[in-house]
């Protein structure tokens, strides 16, 4: 189990925050799409911080300006990776910008095992360090 | 002022013969105020405030440094007929008394002096070359009693000469893999004195605890209790052990200052080998070193901070130096990623609408004019990368919606000793910061209106966050409410003359 705070990944705008409810999601979602922003949902089974490609439950959502209408595809995407990381990512197109402007995970495994740190001694007290999933450890789909 | 030998006013002198007769002229007469000059859209501009000596008309003074600042000596020279001399002479255009200063108040009169400058006065992608005229020997010149280099334009055709921010904020957010609120950080304390293993230990507690970034303090270069490859080595440990407690990217600013060019690279090259993902040079190292360590980031995937040491020395007074935001600009144009510049409520100078100024100057595509804000020219950054503002000095956790307010969501909020100086321990306050900021952030794009509701939003989550409650305890009443040295001008409602 992770010993920092929560004891969960951090990943994500608000983590460290009790678990979102479906109102406080869909809140979120307005406020992205107030500004423009496509919304999209994304989930993994591969948390590394690294891992920036998780999977795309579709496309982002850039003719969905229903909040409803998201928190139905989020509750589907739960419904079929209930162990997964899920999370919403809202896509500002734009000039200046042409990035995420939010991310935050809606959805994680009940069990989150954490990442392990391997150290490869080299010279002069330098250390190569790896990250690993303890999940990841295992393939694909069976993960959680 | 220089005595002039000539009776007959004080207009520019065309008759080429007079005007390059040997001796001695007013700047007027040379050419150096030019009221009727129309500004190009090449031209770089540079806006002063001039406090002229007794008995120095306001115009003369523009011209004298306009012509100090660019062609000009103390005498005519015969050899500027060489030249096309008119070109590059710098145009004085417009002087506007400052408001608030001359009689019936305190201040001795002050004017604003607009002098434009032809682009091919200048080296292209050098800040040195730049500024070795703009606040050159200009700025001890004896016929101005005091003079402060306020705003600069610097046109398009400039700016695509430099390389800007080696990283910017979009794809530092992308690198770390972290949207839509503001980065925390903490700086490193005791900021002298800690071993390599015992600076570590900070490092690894504040970063686990919930910021995103640890720092070295910008006098933390290489000293007899702590060399830099040690701190290297021993932050990097903390920021990887972090990392894999919390499955987030972590960063620790490496501070690679140093004595000369070569140390700094080899620090930075260190930092690279140990996989630091930014490093941190100190605005002391002077602005061509500021450039190559820009270019070395760009080079190798590092996001550069820059710690702005020593700018209080010369633009904290108000009569003489330069404004901060002409630091900004300069520092846009050099290339950082990271730039201090302000918190509004810390404990460092800071005036809310100056603030509003430095951050639109670092991270808008394009900054409108606005007196109030202390901007006296409309900049557009030619696709020039956004750099990061740091607020830090002074901050707490109960002040998180007055910082999200004044400061918005892309700037890295530091809490050196609202993190460490947590009754509960580093991790303690470090995972009070990032609950009240998460909580306020979530609160804002609600629409609730944090301003007002920030403090019971806060009491909120520190009911069911004790670290939060306690850092709420510990400093929730700490302000710091003195007058700033330096503000604007000019109230919203004036205009400019």
């Amino acid at each position: 189990m992770m010993t920092n705070t929560g004891n969960r990944l951090t990943q994500g705008q608000f983590s460290f925050l009790p678990d979102l409810t479906d109102q406080q999601i869909t809140t979120q979602v307005e406020y992205a799409l107030k500004n423009n922003w496509a919304v999209g949902i994304e989930y993994t089974d591969d948390p590394h911080p690294r891992n920036t490609y998780w999977e795309m439950y579709g496309n982002p959502m850039f003719d969905l300006k229903d909040p409803a209408g998201i928190l139905a595809e989020i509750k589907e995407c739960r419904k079929t990776f209930p162990n997964h990381y899920i999370r919403v990512t809202a896509f500002d197109a734009t000039r200046g910008w042409e990035t995420p402007r939010m991310s935050y995970i809606v959805n994680r495994p009940p069990k989150e095992p954490g990442f392990g740190l391997a150290r490869l001694e080299s010279d002069s007290r330098s250390i190569r360090y790896r990250i690993s999933s303890y999940a990841t450890d295992k393939p694909e789909g069976e993960r959680y | 002022m220089k005595k002039s030998t000539e009776t007959a006013g004080d207009a520019q002198i065309k008759d080429g013969k007079k005007r390059y007769a040997a001796g001695v002229l007013k700047y007027k007469q040379m050419g150096y105020w030019q009221p009727d000059y129309v500004v190009q859209d090449t031209d770089i501009v540079a806006l002063f405030r001039i406090t002229p000596q007794e008995g120095v008309d306001a115009d003369e003074a523009a011209a004298a440094v306009a012509g100090e600042s660019s062609t000009a000596t103390w005498t005519v020279v015969w050899t500027d007929r060489l030249t096309a001399c008119e070109l590059y002479r710098a145009k004085a255009y417009r002087v506007d008394p400052v408001p608030n200063t001359g009689p019936g108040t305190t201040t001795p009169q002050q004017y604003f002096a607009y002098i434009a400058y032809d682009i091919d006065l200048f080296e292209p992608g050098s800040i040195a070359n730049l500024t070795a005229s703009i606040i050159g020997n200009v700025f001890g010149f004896k016929a101005v009693q005091a003079l402060r280099l306020e705003d600069m334009r610097i046109p398009i055709a400039y700016l695509k000469t430099f390389q800007g921010p080696a990283t910017g904020i979009v794809v530092e957010r992308e690198r770390l893999d972290k949207f839509g609120r503001p980065l925390l950080g903490a700086t490193t304390k005791p900021k002298l004195g800690l071993s390599g293993r015992n600076y570590g230990r900070v490092v690894y507690e504040g970063l686990k605890g919930g910021l995103d970034f640890m720092k070295d303090d910008e006098n933390i270069n290489s000293q007899p209790f702590m060399h830099w490859r040690d701190r290297f080595l021993y932050c990097m440990e903390a920021v990887n052990r972090a990392s894999a407690a919390t499955g987030e990217v972590k960063g620790h600013y490496l501070n690679v200052t140093a004595g000369t060019m070569e140390d700094m690279y080899e620090r930075a090259e260190f930092a690279k080998s140990l996989g630091s993902v930014i490093i941190m040079i100190d605005l002391v190292i002077g602005y061509t070193a500021i450039q190559s360590m820009a270019k070395w980031a760009r080079k190798n995937d590092m996001i550069l901070h820059l710690h702005r040491a020593g700018n209080s020395t010369y633009s904290r007074q108000k009569n003489h130096g330069m404004n901060f935001r002409v630091i900004c600009k300069w520092m846009r144009m050099a290339g950082v990623d990271h730039i201090h510049a302000g918190t509004v409520v810390g404990k460092l100078e800071g005036d809310p609408l100056m603030i509003k100024g430095f951050y639109d100057t670092l991270r808008e595509t394009h900054v409108p004019k606005s007196l109030e804000h202390g901007l006296f020219f409309d900049q557009p950054w030619a696709s020039l990368l956004k750099v990061m503002p740091v607020a830090s000095g002074g901050i707490h956790a109960g002040q998180m919606h007055q910082l999200l307010t004044y400061l918005g969501e892309d700037v890295v909020l530091q809490f050196g000793g609202g993190t460490i100086g947590h009754p509960q321990g580093i991790q303690a306050g470090a995972t009070a910061n990032r609950v009240a900021l998460e909580a306020m952030v979530l609160a804002r794009n609600e629409g609730r209106d944090i301003w007002n509701e920030g403090p019971e939003i806060l009491r909120a989550a520190g009911k069911w966050c004790s670290p939060l409650q306690k850092a709420l305890d510990t400093w929730g009443e700490v302000s710091f409410n003195y007058a700033s040295t330096d503000t604007a001008d000019f109230v919203p409602t004036a205009t400019a003359t």
